[in-house]
């Protein structure tokens, strides 16, 4: 096995043995970047020097005794999470020449244990997608077949784990943008509960529904990943003055006796008969281990997709408004001041950000704010109601992460609202801030992977991943390369 | 109603609320770490998060939230446990994020209130709200650059107290003393320095016309651009003349924002109804609700300083100075705490007040100085108030000995020492004076003598010239007279 293929926990015992050096790593990923990133394009910026420099750093604590969990691990960091002195484009043209003075607390967290950055990752412009289509940049390949999108938002972050560019790497989602690639591309990919992460650092799409979380090829890569992310930051009024456990040892926790809620909402006629046999093995799977099924209702689900996008967009419309060509990024040029305003958002931004700055906007206008947003709180609600309810009876919840496995490029660009049902699993996840995971759990006919979501309460990320891991455990799914 | 009270030969009453910005006086900014002082070289006092840079977010100034709390608690409002921000949108150059970071559905504190004395009748103006908002930066525009623009982005984020009246004032003079007022009471608090040239006290206000007896309000104008005390009152003066005869013509009242062009004394259309931004609040999701403790509150409470209305009705009451005078030494804090330190120093009451109101605020005046930078010290007031009770000095040599204390902090003991201007009481050294002086006037004696008596005036100036403003200006007087006779 080649040293990139490996895990975190695979690595690190490796490098703490000294059996590899962090350099001998590096050379294994530049090498596999170099090979197939021309065809999978999952990078926006590769960070080769710097890492080489970083993996100098982290050699010196590995010799001296103090390593960290991600001393000497290339990481991969989505292009929305500041790195200083690093380009930070969010794949927009309106900041493609953005370098921040700051650092991102999640990337001040990762460097405090000296991790590599291997590079930016590509995404959909600004998080706004489901395939990384809408990347003012370029698209990235699914390394599973090349002619399908990897997912999106964090697809580039997906495709360089499920490719082995890299070890792990960081996401953010906002309404299944870590879960939703994480299933396209066979690995691992957990939304923590909101607050458990600081967004100090992550470019905002919409602020009360964004949160980051790991991509990795384990559920064990996914603990050791948010042991050193998750807490609470004095920068992030929104993060939780909640304690992080040590999530790596919820893993190998028994199961028995775990009540397992299937909400039947997320079960209906005809859906993809692939994902519905996957979903429903790995539902007996986890029975055969001890878990005790339980049909549960989330009935306020039909609901989510269109509170989601009154909500989030209505956010973006405002955390977008920064972007207006005065202070950085990109200008074009305008006879007078609102000229280069409207110049440099209609160049700068592409037609998905437009659309969905166009809806928030609209939904929160004089007039239709009660109908819209206000609405849609209520809605937000009314679905965080259902789950609190749901979790009075079961311990996690199971579904499928997304309606189907990875579709065609092109195949939904022209129809923006299939698009947005992509992510009807994992919406309302977000609208209620509890944490999900996503986790292979088998093939569609066509040879691409299929993800099993579970979700659990509100700061309860061990119950879902001591639960993931024993499946993971029974399972090969994980164990799958593409063959690329 | 009164006759200052209408406008228009008695047809009209005018509608006025205001709506008053006040910096906090907080060392930080309200969502970052960055120095709120004034007058620093252009963008040297912001951060990531001031300038509205990708991903970062607010945190709240605790101190913003307590200065906000005891404004509320000082104009008699109730302070809301839970309160929340939210994003007012909008583009302009100035403003970094696009959105102002202010209050709306839940502002801190709501229902106050503050009573002005008008024509020596208290008026008790309402106060609707209270909220805490981010300042934005400004933008700076020089002929020489041509065609762009500067913003400097040092006052981005400074907190302010957005303190909105009901619409219960009815002319300008109220107006202004409702403003005067507000500066008392934020300068007492510490909350705001109230300088209005500077900008960190600002007004803005929505004026309307309506006939005598009715009800319903007129349509109403919003001024801006009024920074001192007589801006209001002119601008609401010019406004109401104006309104007025758009009425009298048959023609309607614009509802728009004008600004007030002092160089020209005029108010001019900035926009229309039409123009106006729909600002799109909503709840701002970077910030959690504000939650405030009943403990915190009544800790706040207790720490208040006496306020001007209370220590003016104490200054009537406990010194026996008219209301006048106590309102005066009342306007300020420092001006109030002078004056009993004065008085505490043995100062006669109603004397303190009249030097204070007098000379000592002549000469502040004429030097363009505050109290803060005043040498003479509020003791050394009382010491020469003692001189003159002793019969040491005469009113009149007063005067001079208080300037040069004025000037360099000196006793009153060593100024009359120092300058040999201990009165003369001695009654052969006034007469001796006085008989040279009546030796060479036999013809002013004469017309004296035959009824002319107003040159009384004449003989004592003669004599107090001699004896160089010396001589005890009572004895003088006996002794003249009595010589005369």
């Amino acid at each position: 096995m080649k040293l990139n293929e490996l895990t975190i926990a695979g690595l690190r015992k490796l490098l703490d043995d000294r059996e590899v050096k962090s350099r001998e790593v590096l050379d294994a990923v530049y090498k596999r970047i170099d090979d197939i990133e021309g065809t999978v394009k999952s990078y926006i910026t590769v960070t080769k020097d710097a890492a080489y420099r970083a993996a100098e750093d982290a050699e010196k604590a590995i010799r001296a005794n103090k390593a960290s969990p991600l001393t000497g691990i290339p990481v991969a960091i989505k292009d929305n999470m500041c790195t200083k002195g690093i380009l930070t484009t969010c794949a927009s043209k309106i900041l493609d020449n953005f370098v921040p003075p700051y650092e991102s607390t999640v990337t001040a967290r990762l460097g405090g244990q000296k991790y590599l950055l291997t590079g930016k990752t590509n995404m959909d412009e600004f998080a706004m997608g489901s395939s990384t289509e809408n990347s003012g940049f370029h698209t990235t390949r699914n390394p599973w077949n090349t002619e399908c999108v990897p997912g999106g938002s964090s697809g580039g972050s997906a495709a360089a784990v499920a490719a082995d560019e890299c070890i792990a790497a960081l996401g953010s989602d906002t309404g299944g943008s870590i879960r939703q690639p994480a299933s396209f591309c066979g690995i691992v990919g957990l939304k923590p509960t909101y607050g458990r992460v600081s967004r100090y650092g992550l470019v905002a799409f919409a602020s009360s529904l964004d949160q980051i979380g790991p991509l990795t090829k384990n559920v064990t890569d996914a603990a050791i990943m948010l042991n050193v992310i998750a807490g609470h930051d004095p920068l992030d009024s929104t993060s939780a003055p909640v304690e992080a456990p040590d999530f790596t040892r919820a893993l190998g926790r028994e199961i028995k006796g775990l009540r397992i809620g299937i909400p039947r909402e997320y079960f209906v006629e005809g859906m993809d008969k692939d994902v519905e046999e996957a979903v429903h093995g790995a539902i007996k799977r986890l029975e055969s281990l001890g878990a005790v099924p339980v049909e549960v209702s989330l009935p306020h689900t039909g609901y989510a997709v269109a509170a989601y996008y009154i909500l989030a967009t209505s956010e973006a419309s405002s955390n977008l408004a920064r972007y207006d060509g005065v202070k950085y990024g990109f200008r074009a040029a305008g006879k007078d001041l609102l000229e280069m305003y409207m110049n440099t958002r209609a160049q700068g931004f592409g037609a998905e950000v437009k659309r969905r700055i166009m809806l928030g906007t609209y939904a929160l206008s004089a007039g239709y704010y009660d109908a819209y947003y206000k609405k849609a709180q209520q809605v937000r609600t009314l679905i965080k109601q259902d789950f609190d309810n749901a979790f009075s009876t079961v311990d996690v919840l199971v579904t499928p992460t997304a309606p189907s496995a990875a579709f065609r490029i092109g195949e939904k660009t022209t129809d923006p609202l299939q698009m947005y049902l992509s992510d009807i699993f994992t919406i309302s996840i977000n609208l209620a801030g509890v944490p999900a995971i996503s986790i292979p759990c088998g093939f569609s006919k066509a040879g691409l992977p299929i993800g099993l979501q579970l979700i659990g309460k509100h700061f309860d990320e061990e119950t879902v991943m001591k639960t993931a891991y024993a499946y993971e455990q029974s399972t090969e799914w994980h164990a799958r390369r593409p063959g690329l | 109603m009164s006759a200052q009270e209408t406008f228009g030969n008695g047809k009209y009453e005018a509608v006025i609320g205001l709506e008053v910005h006040a910096q906090m006086l907080t060392e930080t900014k309200i969502f970052c770490g960055c120095s709120t002082k004034f007058g620093a070289e252009p963008n040297t006092q912001t951060c990531p998060v001031d300038i509205g840079m990708p991903g970062v977010l607010p945190v709240l100034n605790k101190k913003a939230v307590e200065f906000a709390i005891k404004t509320g608690l000082a104009m008699g409002c109730r302070i809301s446990t839970y309160s929340r921000f939210a994003r007012k949108n909008y583009f302009y150059p100035d403003l970094p994020k696009g959105y102002q970071v202010s209050q709306y559905e839940l502002p801190i504190c709501e229902g106050g209130h503050i009573d002005i004395v008008v024509d020596g009748a208290v008026k008790r103006i309402g106060i609707t709200r209270i909220h805490m908002e981010e300042d934005a930066g400004k933008n700076i525009h020089e002929s020489s650059s041509g065609n762009y623009s500067f913003v400097d982005l040092n006052r981005a984020g400074v907190p302010l107290m957005e303190i909105v009246s009901e619409p219960d004032i009815r002319t300008p003079k109220e107006a202004a003393e409702y403003m005067r007022k507000m500066r008392s009471i934020l300068r007492y608090l510490g909350v705001c320095d109230g300088n209005m040239e500077q900008g960190s006290l600002r007004c803005d206000a929505n004026i309307s016309m309506r006939p005598v007896g009715q009800k319903e309000f007129g349509i109403r104008a919003e001024l801006k651009n009024m920074n001192s005390f007589r801006f209001i009152e002119k601008a609401l003066e010019y406004e109401i003349n104006r309104q007025i005869s758009v009425l009298e013509e048959g023609g309607k009242v614009v509802q728009e924002t004008r600004l007030w062009d002092s160089a020209a004394g005029v108010t001019q259309s900035m926009r229309t109804k039409e123009e106006a931004h729909d600002y799109r609040y909503f709840p701002e999701p970077d910030l959690v609700p504000i939650e405030v403790t009943q403990e915190w509150i009544k800790g706040i409470e207790a720490g208040l300083p006496e306020l001007p209305d209370a220590k003016r009705e104490r200054f009537v009451s406990s010194y026996g100075i008219p209301e006048y005078d106590a309102e005066l030494l009342t306007s300020e804090r420092a001006i109030s705490d002078w004056y009993e330190r004065a008085v505490t120093a043995g100062g006669q009451p109603k004397a303190v007040s009249n030097w204070m109101m007098g000379e000592l605020m002549r000469l502040l005046n004429e030097e363009n100085k505050s109290l803060e930078d005043c040498l003479l010290k509020p003791e050394q007031l009382a010491g020469m108030l003692k001189l003159m009770d002793n019969g040491t000095i005469s009113g009149k040599i007063a005067k001079t000995v208080f300037e040069e204390m004025y000037r360099g902090g000196k006793d009153a003991d060593a100024v009359v020492k120092e300058k040999g201007l201990v009165q003369i009481s001695d009654e052969g050294a006034i007469e001796k004076a006085i008989d040279e002086v009546l030796a060479r006037s036999a013809k002013e004696v004469e017309r004296y003598r035959a009824g002319d008596e107003k040159l009384i005036g004449f003989f004592v100036g003669q004599v107090m010239k001699a004896m160089k403003g010396k001589a005890n200006p009572q004895l003088l007087n006996d002794l003249l007279k009595r010589k005369l006779q």
